[in-house]
């Protein structure tokens, strides 16, 4: 008698143990992938899960086997067309290149090893050892909405928001509690009276169509005096007003593109913008970006443009702030959107500049966004981020603007490390001088 | 049994169309059952029959396809790797695994079509299980009843070392094991140690016997031994190699025993290593006649059961469509080639040989003459799965058709030389040689490379020599060689050496 067992709910993930350590032993690997992945992917797409390929050594697993080649080997072969015994034929280039796959039945060949990693395995690594962050509330706490909500029932409304059921649940139990007579037992009363009145005359059928004569009576009075639906059964659905966090949300990406920007300026900056923009992801429903790149003259442009697209003139920061302040009123009103801001740059400005900047976001951008984050991409050997030493044109404008502001925040980074502890320090410090 | 005999037709199929429940398996099971009992007179463990999803399969797959395996990193590559191929769509999941365990535990894939699961049932819970319970190999080195003990001893056991030293300490022993696993199986029954007396008596017979055969000529005879007469360090050499029973062929047997340095909790880490190796090591010789046996073994019986009008001809459709995917063999020179296909061989040469012993030609007669004509090609069969393995079963058993119906060839390759040479095809001289040279490939104590234990000295430096015995010159690998002696070194704590030489 054979035993069937059916297996399917047992719990699954049973590899996931086995599954963790392997990424816990190749995970210097699998970082160096996923750090490259992120470098060639879009922001938008920069935390999804997907392939990596990491290189064999440090997760093969050798064993002693014969080499690809030397010796004397037979080898028997299905599919012969043309051979006859005797014949002879050249051996391949570069020894055996026939057979080179021969080891790597198992993966363990020269070749990368592909896998794929799941979206938060992915995160994990990507902001490895910087803990993935829970700040973020504290700096929306003023990105609400009034919302109406149900709010149980009432009873007056408008008769679009009449609750049905609720409504004849009160109908029904006011019925029962005054004897309003049913349909079905005055149809009952009448059918009795008509089989009477067709039987013949009897004394008692006589005295039985009086009682009932009286007894319909009196119920097609009571169903006529006591309404089916009163106006005391009404009920209406109640909405209140509730506070929830708006939906949407839009990133102003600025960045100084010109000559002094490098490939590692760059790639500081666009680390900064991918974690920015996976906290904005978890709290909104919608997040639109919007790339402004500015040299001397400030220009929206898309990603792949904004990133890698060269171009060449001085540096006016003003004007990507006019063209942000401009996008926003044209595109992302603050009144439905959550505006964040964040700019980064080399902390170069032309003279004269830097107060028309402070000037602008002051007056035209502070007071509408949720908040404005600076970054200046400092020197390689600048080993801390913060402040201090001698400081850059835009950076001393900016100092005493990031006193005054809650809003606004300023950091220096320096190398990929500091990115998510800058980060942290943007939000925990606006924690800090919000309201106590 | 006659031919010709057909029970009549039942009036309706079992099932129409692709689902299947419980109830209906079991109905389809009992089918399959009374023809691998009472046609093919099969002899199975009970079995236990298991319904999966794909993502269990696939954590199947990754634990060397035991329900229950200690935990490793190299599963979890195994597992990572498995699932983006499947995710991806380059690589199919089985349909079954069969796992050689009393009972026989066999999991099926939940998505699997009514029709698929009659195969499979076919195949694993028949096929296998016969297999696994009456060939030789099987019966002599494994022991299905205790197997998923052992493995839930072994899990239990690695990962109460884990809490205990660390799972880095402990990753470290067994990914040294591992990469010595292939090398650490007996391959050849131990002589039962005699008793004292058994001893006594055989020494006795064996001067009776000197007495007896004495003969005083023999002293006439230049004694050649005398010039030779050993050195005290060889003498040494003989009395060490002695002591520790070498050469030793199972590397983690001997490290286990022999270590200086190990720990007790690391020597049994080792013993799993090598005892899960031995378990999986007739698998790995018995591969071809394995799959050969259920193959042929589901193809009868889906075949029976139509005959007798169990299953509808959708379903045998259906069921000989994935069957002839499974035994496709390419052709050498297709991109898609990766070696003799052990589905299409193992099951040509089955029903090879139930063509000759039913319908032999002169041919077959001449070169199978205790086959040709057999008049119970059933019980030719199940002797032939019971006693041979890959090698010896081909090196006895393929016949000229098969090779001309495959159109092998035998291609050498000698460093030596910068040509390939055809040395035999498909035809009257070469229908030995091709044989002998397949058979020869399947032989795994052959194709792993030759790797012993020959000498150690514990009160000198303790180094460890080790002997790769080049089979016609072949090398090993260098960089993995390496890589492996390191580990070998790691478990010996001292130095460790491996010598080549030239097999004679």
């Amino acid at each position: 008698m054979p035993q069937f067992i059916d297996r399917r709910l047992n719990p699954r993930d049973k590899s996931l143990g086995n599954r963790m350590r392997f990424l816990k032993r190749t995970r210097a690997r699998i970082k160096e992938a996923v750090d490259k992945a992120v470098r060639e992917r879009t922001i938008g797409d920069a935390a999804k899960g997907g392939s990596v390929s990491i290189p064999t050594d440090g997760i093969n697993e050798p064993m002693f086997h014969d080499a690809d080649s030397g010796g004397d080997r037979s080898r028997v072969l299905p599919g012969n067309k043309e051979f006859v015994s005797g014949d002879r034929l050249d051996k391949p280039k570069g020894g055996q290149g026939g057979r080179g796959r021969q080891g790597a039945q198992d993966g363990d060949g020269e070749d990368a090893f592909t896998f794929a990693l799941s979206e938060e395995e992915f995160l994990d690594l990507l902001f490895e050892d910087l803990e993935l962050p829970d700040l973020i509330k504290a700096s929306l706490k003023d990105a609400k909405l009034a919302e109406p909500r149900r709010a149980g029932y009432s009873a007056d409304g408008l008769i679009p928001n009449l609750n049905v059921l609720r409504t004849m649940r009160h109908s029904l139990s006011r019925r029962l509690a005054l004897r309003r007579p049913s349909r079905s037992e005055i149809e009952r009363l009448e059918t009795r009276l008509a089989e009477i009145a067709e039987a013949p005359e009897t004394e008692a059928l006589k005295e039985e169509e009086l009682r009932l004569r009286v007894e319909l009576k009196r119920a097609k009075h009571l169903q006529r005096s006591i309404p089916f639906i009163d106006p005391i059964d009404v009920r209406y659905n109640r909405f209140t007003r509730v506070v929830v966090p708006r939906a949407k949300a839009v990133m102003f990406c600025l960045m100084d593109v010109s000559a002094s920007m490098g490939e590692r300026e760059k790639d500081l900056a666009k680390r900064f913008f991918i974690l920015l923009h996976l906290f904005l992801k978890r709290k909104y429903e919608r997040v639109d970006i919007v790339f402004i790149r500015h040299t001397h003259e400030a220009k929206e442009v898309d990603e792949h443009e904004f990133f890698y697209g060269r171009e060449t003139g001085g540096t006016v920061v003003s004007t990507a702030l006019e063209a942000m302040a401009e996008i926003r009123d044209k595109r992302y009103s603050p009144a439905e959107w959550n505006v964040y801001c964040a700019e980064a740059s080399d902390g170069d400005n032309s003279g004269g500049d830097t107060e028309r900047c402070v000037e602008l976001l002051n007056e035209a951008i502070l007071p509408t966004t949720q908040y404005f984050a600076y970054i200046e991409i400092a020197d390689r050997d600048i080993s801390s981020h913060w402040s201090g030493g001698d400081s850059k044109e835009l950076w001393r404008g900016y100092a005493d603007l990031a006193e005054a502001a809650p809003n606004f925040a300023m950091r220096k980074v320096s190398n990929p490390a500091d990115i998510y502890p800058v980060f942290r320090e943007l939000f925990a410090r606006q924690r800090e001088k919000g309201t106590p | 049994m006659n031919e010709t005999l057909r029970r009549p037709r039942a009036a309706k199929p079992m099932f129409e169309g692709a689902e299947w429940d419980f109830a209906l398996m079991q109905e389809v099971y009992d089918a399959v059952k009374d023809i691998a009992l009472n046609d093919l007179g099969l002899d199975v463990f009970p079995n236990q029959i298991e319904v999966i999803s794909a993502e269990q399969m696939l954590d199947a797959y990754s634990s060397v396809g035991m329900p229950l395996m200690y935990s490793h990193w190299s599963f979890g590559k195994r597992f990572v790797r498995d699932e983006m191929l499947y995710r991806k769509g380059y690589q199919a999941l089985a349909y079954e695994i069969v796992i050689n365990s009393n009972p026989c535990i066999s999991y099926y894939m939940e998505e699997n079509s009514m029709a698929m699961q009659t195969l499979v049932l076919a195949h694993a819970a028949f096929g296998h299980n016969h297999f696994f319970k009456n060939n030789y190999l099987f019966q002599q080195w494994t022991d299905p009843n205790g197997i998923l003990d052992y493995l839930e001893f072994s899990k239990r056991y690695v990962s109460e070392c884990e809490e205990k030293y660390g799972q880095e300490a402990v990753e470290s022993v067994l990914d040294a094991a591992h990469a010595l696993q292939n090398q650490s199986v007996f391959r050849y029954r131990r002589a039962n140690k005699l008793k004292l007396s058994e001893y006594e008596a055989r020494r006795r017979t064996r001067l009776a016997n000197e007495e007896a055969s004495y003969s005083d000529l023999w002293r006439t005879v230049p004694n050649l031994s005398k010039s030779k007469e050993p050195t005290p360090a060889e003498l040494e050499a003989a009395e060490r190699s002695l002591r520790h029973r070498l050469p030793e062929e199972n590397l983690l047997y001997f490290l286990e025993k022999s270590s200086p340095i190990l720990q007790p909790w690391q020597r049994e880490l080792l013993r799993i290593v090598r005892n899960v190796s031995q378990y999986f090591y007739p698998q790995r010789q018995t591969k071809l006649m394995n799959e050969g046996c259920a193959t042929f073994v589901h193809y009868h019986i889906v075949n029976q059961m139509y005959d007798r009008g169990l299953i509808s001809e959708g379903a045998l459709l259906e069921i000989l469509h994935s069957h002839s995917n499974v035994v496709y063999q390419t052709g050498f020179d297709n991109p898609h080639h990766s070696g003799m296909n052990p589905y299409a061989l193992g099951f040509a040469m089955m029903q090879d040989i139930q063509r000759i012993c039913v319908a032999p030609t002169p041919e077959d007669r001449e070169w199978f003459p205790q086959l040709a004509g057999h008049e119970d090609w059933r019980g030719a069969l199940r002797e032939i799965w019971a006693n041979y393995r890959d090698e010896s079963f081909v090196r006895q058993f393929l016949s000229p058709h098969l090779i001309r119906k495959f159109k092998l060839f035998v291609l050498t390759d000698k460093a030596s030389e910068s040509e390939y040479a055809i040395d035999a095809i498909h035809d009257a001289e070469g229908y030995r040689r091709v044989r002998n040279a397949l058979a020869d490939s399947y032989d795994v104590a052959a194709r792993d490379p030759d790797i012993q234990i020959v000498d150690v000295d514990l009160l000198g430096d303790r180094k460890l020599i080790l002997k790769h015995r080049r089979r016609n010159r072949v090398p090993l690998a260098e960089g993995d060689r390496d890589k492996v002696m390191r580990h070998v070194k790691r478990l010996w704590g001292y130095d460790a050496i491996l010598q080549e030489e030239d097999a004679g």
